[in-house]
């Protein structure tokens, strides 16, 4: 039976350090799907003005778009290059919410992912995506250091 | 729909002379001689009574759309108005359009654009010249506006034009043009264009001279006197540099910061309500007996009506169109689900807000009242006030009874 890893990518150094791990992981485990999510940060109750509101599709687009061929796409052709099972997913929302969604819609086994790179007033005030994946998690989780 | 539009675009126009008596003569009296004698028969047009009555023609226009509406579609305000809350919360959202405009910002970007002058000025003037019992007809207007909303709002998501860009336009002018077509009636596309003429109008007048009169008014009731063609030239010059000079930086901060001084505005009302909570029920006494006496002030209980309906369209937009353009940009494939959401508006807008003001005014005791017969004092059509204010600078006083601070506030908004 074939099981799946969700990793968080960030388009950063620490996403390249989650998909390191779930490399090893899926190479341990034999037949293993991976299945990259990157989240683009957004919250339907943010307030923005009409000007915003009427290019908003037009603005989606773009950014699935960006993510897609800077941080995902690339990621993918680079495991399937290696041999692995692997395909990616762009999301808009909360991180710590759609990382858990997909794992659980797609039934993963775990999610990997890199400790936040957030820090200062902000981690102190509202904590980090990992955190609350940590904390909201219904699938077991594995945080790279 | 045009003619509601011509009607409520006219509410703008129709601003009160108390609220221009502050010209410091020269300039000032020039410029508004000026726009007065092109406005003003536009202006007689619009509000001209009815045969034989003082009650404008218009503002019936608007009540009987509204209550046609209302009936048609079965008190779609009361029956829809859970629901309303459960699409804006998100409940129905489907989660693959995260990312798309929701229901939410929507109504927050709609209401930002109405959310102000009118519940700041436009209720002071009602209350000013109609009374505390202006008050009731303006909550009254508001429940009915709200299913006027809720058809323009579904009509413009119905009607809107979608780009091979993705990006999205919609309003009356679409709907009016289009709708006209569906139905094979002639003269759509004429109404449309003769909608987007008045939009320019009401801008100009609604949107530019009672912002920037009412601005002023309240920037001198803090710095002191000085000729209002000085604020005038600075307006103008800011928006030059905005439009014309491409600064959008002073739009981008202005559009993020309004929303939080609205809430601001709200959140200093319940609190001066809250602190006197034992005037509540004097307050709404004052309203309700207010509404069908009139309390002594010119033209009674009618004065009342009229002032209450007429305002209520001029805060809450209801019949304008306008919301429907903001409305028309969210993402869903069920036109009425938007239509659901808008008729928040009238009801956030005014029947919440506009009704704060209104006992923030009447609890603060600016209006003055003849101890023995208990009716308010008059000052030709206008009630005497504390200090002889009127429009926002009226509402700045009842503010600054609790918060001195406030009318700094005001003046920034």
């Amino acid at each position: 039976m074939t099981t799946s890893i969700v990793v968080g990518l960030d388009g950063d150094g620490s996403g390249k350090r989650a998909l390191d791990f779930a490399k090893t992981l899926a190479k341990a485990m034999g037949t293993c799907e991976l299945i990259l999510v990157y989240v683009i940060e957004w919250s339907p109750y943010s307030f923005q003005t009409a000007e915003e509101n009427a290019v908003r599709h037009k603005r989606r687009e773009e950014e699935i778009h960006a993510a897609l061929e800077r941080v995902v796409t690339p990621s993918v052709e680079a495991l399937q290059k290696e041999g692995f099972s692997a395909r990616g997913i762009v999301r808009h929302g909360d991180v710590a919410d759609l990382l858990n969604k997909v794992a659980v819609d797609e039934g993963a086994g775990q999610i990997v992912v890199a400790r936040s790179s957030e820090g200062g007033f902000v981690k102190r005030v509202f904590g980090t995506a990992t955190a609350n994946l940590v904390m909201h998690a219904t699938v077991p989780v594995t945080v790279v250091g | 729909m045009k003619n509601l539009s011509f009607a409520a675009l006219a509410g703008l126009f129709a601003l009160p002379s108390a609220a221009f008596a502050q010209e410091a003569g020269g300039i000032d009296q020039a410029v508004n001689e000026a726009f007065a004698t092109v406005t003003g028969p536009f202006v007689s047009l619009i509000f001209a009574p009815l045969p034989g009555t003082s009650f404008p023609w218009i503002v019936l226009w608007l009540v009987v759309a509204a209550s046609i509406f209302t009936l048609y579609f079965g008190f779609i305000q009361f029956r829809a108005f859970k629901h309303a809350i459960h699409l804006v919360k998100g409940d129905y959202s489907d989660p693959n359009d995260a990312g798309e405009v929701s229901h939410f910002q929507a109504l927050a970007t709609a209401l930002s654009g109405t959310v102000g002058l009118g519940n700041i000025a436009g209720v002071a003037v009602a209350v000013g010249i109609g009374g505390p019992g202006a008050t009731f007809w303006m909550i009254l207007a508001g429940l009915l506006g709200m299913a006027s909303k809720f058809t323009e709002c579904t009509l413009g998501v119905k009607y809107r034009n979608e780009y091979p860009d993705g990006t999205v336009s919609g309003g009356p002018m679409y709907y009016i043009s289009k709708g006209f077509i569906d139905r094979k009636v002639p003269g759509g596309k004429f109404m449309a264009i003769l909608f987007s003429i008045f939009c320019i109008f009401g801008a100009l007048g609604g949107g530019n001279m009672f912002q920037a009169n009412q601005a002023h008014a309240q920037i001198s009731g803090i710095l002191g006197d000085f000729p209002g063609w000085i604020t005038g030239v600075i307006f103008a010059a800011v928006v030059f540099a905005v439009i014309v000079g491409g600064i959008k930086s002073i739009a981008r901060v202005t559009e993020k910061v309004v929303p939080f001084m609205g809430v601001l505005y709200v959140t200093a009302a319940v609190i001066i309500i809250a602190v006197n909570y034992h005037q509540i029920g004097w307050a709404f006494g004052q309203i309700f007996e207010g509404a069908f006496t009139g309390l002594g002030i010119a033209g009674g209980f009618v004065g009342a009506l009229i002032q209450g309906f007429k305002r209520a369209a001029f805060s809450n937009e209801a019949g304008v169109g306008s919301a429907a353009i903001a409305h028309s940009a969210v993402r869903t494939k069920e036109p009425i689900t938007e239509g659901f959401v808008s008729l928040l508006e009238p009801f956030i807008d005014t029947v919440v807000i506009c009704t704060m003001t209104a006992l923030v005014i009447t609890i603060s005791g600016q209006l003055m009242v003849d101890p023995a017969t208990g009716d308010y004092l008059m000052d030709g059509n206008m009630i005497q006030t504390i200090g002889g204010t009127s429009g926002v600078g009226l509402t700045s006083a009842a503010f600054a009874t609790a918060f001195s601070w406030f009318p700094y506030v005001l003046a920034l908004r």
